[in-house]
């Protein structure tokens, strides 16, 4: 039941395929019993922020969620994890319900919360079922924990869509919140604590053994380690654990010699954004690198894109896969990311149809940034202005020479909804 | 006590881009190519803030609303 040492953590079972609750229990042992307060103050000291993908600090939103309203609080422990390149959460499900299960019931004990949901994708809710039987023959957990589907959606996980999906109401679309937020009025109409279940992970293990050991791994803003999914390094995509802080080349194990094969890196997935390899192998793997260079981590997907795939064409397939991934509610969203997805299509495939050459692109991306009721126009935003930065001497090519001969898609892309699979 | 401060919200899912505010408060809203509100600045200007809740109560679909900044 010691804490780890090593810069390895939520994956310390290397070999097992699933930590059951008798394995869980002698590598982690029992939860401590310590009072709400005590939590609060381990969570804000330990400067976790949010794997979801907003890397909001989670001590401050737990304490958000317990001050908000009179009605017991509810916690949701979300996995939906609808970005097509990311499979963390999903392996984590798998690998280690128990870390996310202990991490929920704290995360309920700290903000004052009677009930918790399990909103993953219908392939996690088996395994999940078993590790709450487990649990329930041992009467492990005080509160009610429940599990629901998350559509097959991009975003599903979104916080008020995923408050949707368990209310019953549009499953999967996400309401506005811009003036009352679901952390005060959520599900049931209660203060909601909704937390990526990576970030609760990490929660059962700061429960265990405190701030300070989980602050002993990562940056001063970026403690601890992060799950990343990492596609086009090997030769099937692999989640990995980072110390959050380790230069990207070192933590993918590439040097300047296998880099040559990379022509980008797409960080954050679909609502992140593109960087030079250059760059890539020196950022730090934190937040705030990432964004001083114009993209996020998000979720912590990494994919490396080869040489030969041309690259206007991927984030021409991007593009209007995440048009028709929007929930088709707001104005700017539903015209904004339809004529931006065209343009990025012209300049792919047909460059002489894009009126006003590349620079009309930024200017559509400024058109939809920040107005939608969700941020799904400015992830799709931040995605094609960094591609036509970095992109920038391919979609000049493009300009004087034509499209690229069409290449083999690289980035996981679903098929539309309706469409033949 | 200070006079109140307030900021304009749109809520995109109720608007429909009937287009009514920018016509009764162009000094801080334009409409986007497809006929949607754009809002200029944050803080409405105590001068402009009867004008600005005129607009909001105009609007057919109720989507804008006065919210105050200091609570």
């Amino acid at each position: 039941m010691s804490a780890p040492t090593g810069p390895t953590r939520l994956l310390d079972a290397p070999g097992v395929d699933v930590v059951g609750l008798d394995a869980h229990l002698q590598r982690w042992g029992v939860l401590p019993n310590v009072s709400a307060g005590v939590l609060l103050d381990a969570v804000d000291r330990s400067g976790l922020r949010g794997h979801g993908g907003a890397w909001f600090p989670v001590g401050a939103k737990w304490r958000a969620v317990a001050g908000a309203g009179r009605a017991r609080p509810v916690v949701v422990a979300n996995g939906a994890e609808g970005e097509p390149a990311s499979g963390k959460d999903r392996y984590l499900l798998h690998h280690a319900p128990h870390l996310v299960l202990d991490g929920a019931a704290t995360a309920a004990r700290a903000v004052g919360a009677d009930r918790v949901f399990v909103h993953v994708p219908a392939g996690a809710v088996t395994g999940i079922e078993a590790a709450l039987a487990e649990r329930a023959r041992r009467g492990i957990d005080t509160c009610s924990i429940e599990v629901v589907v998350a559509p097959d959606r991009f975003l599903a996980g979104q916080e008020s869509a995923a408050v949707a999906t368990i209310n019953g109401r549009n499953p999967g679309i996400p309401t506005f919140v811009g003036i009352r937020s679901v952390r005060e009025q959520g599900v049931g109409g209660r203060a909601t604590l909704v937390q990526n279940v990576e970030t609760l992970a990490h929660v059962a293990l700061i429960a265990r053994f405190g701030a300070d050991w989980f602050r002993s791994v990562g940056t001063g803003d970026s403690t601890g380690t992060a799950l990343a999914t990492v596609t086009g390094r090997w030769g099937t995509p692999r989640i990995v654990e980072v110390p959050l802080g380790t230069p990207l080349g070192g933590a993918l194990g590439l040097d300047p010699d296998t880099a040559r094969g990379v022509q980008a890196v797409l960080l954050g997935g679909y609502g992140g954004g593109w960087i030079p390899t250059t760059t890539a192998l020196t950022l730090p793997f934190t937040e705030e690198a990432a964004r001083s260079h114009g993209t996020s981590i998000g979720a912590g997907v990494v994919a490396l894109l080869p040489t030969g795939v041309c690259p206007l064409a991927e984030v021409a397939r991007v593009a209007r896969y995440m048009e028709g991934e929007g929930a088709g509610q707001c104005g700017p969203c539903v015209n904004g990311l339809d004529v931006l997805a065209t343009s990025v299509e012209h300049l792919a495939y047909r460059p002489q149809s894009l009126r006003g050459g590349v620079a009309a692109l930024p200017t559509l991306c400024g058109l939809v940034e920040g107005r939608g009721a969700c941020r799904h126009p400015d992830g799709v935003a931040r995605f094609v202005r960094t591609a036509v930065s970095v992109f920038a001497d391919h979609a000049e090519l493009h300009l004087r020479r034509g499209p690229c001969q069409s290449t083999r898609p690289f980035l996981p892309v679903p098929a539309p909804v309706g469409a033949a699979r | 006590m200070s006079r109140p401060r307030y900021r304009l919200v749109v809520d995109p899912i109720a608007c429909d881009g009937a287009g009514v505010c920018a016509e009764l408060f162009p000094e801080m809203i334009t409409l986007d190519p497809w006929g949607f509100p754009i809002l200029h600045g944050d803080e409405v200007p105590p001068e402009l803030v009867d004008l600005a809740r005129r607009a909001t109560v105009s609007c057919p679909r109720l989507a804008l609303a006065l919210v105050r900044l200091d609570r």
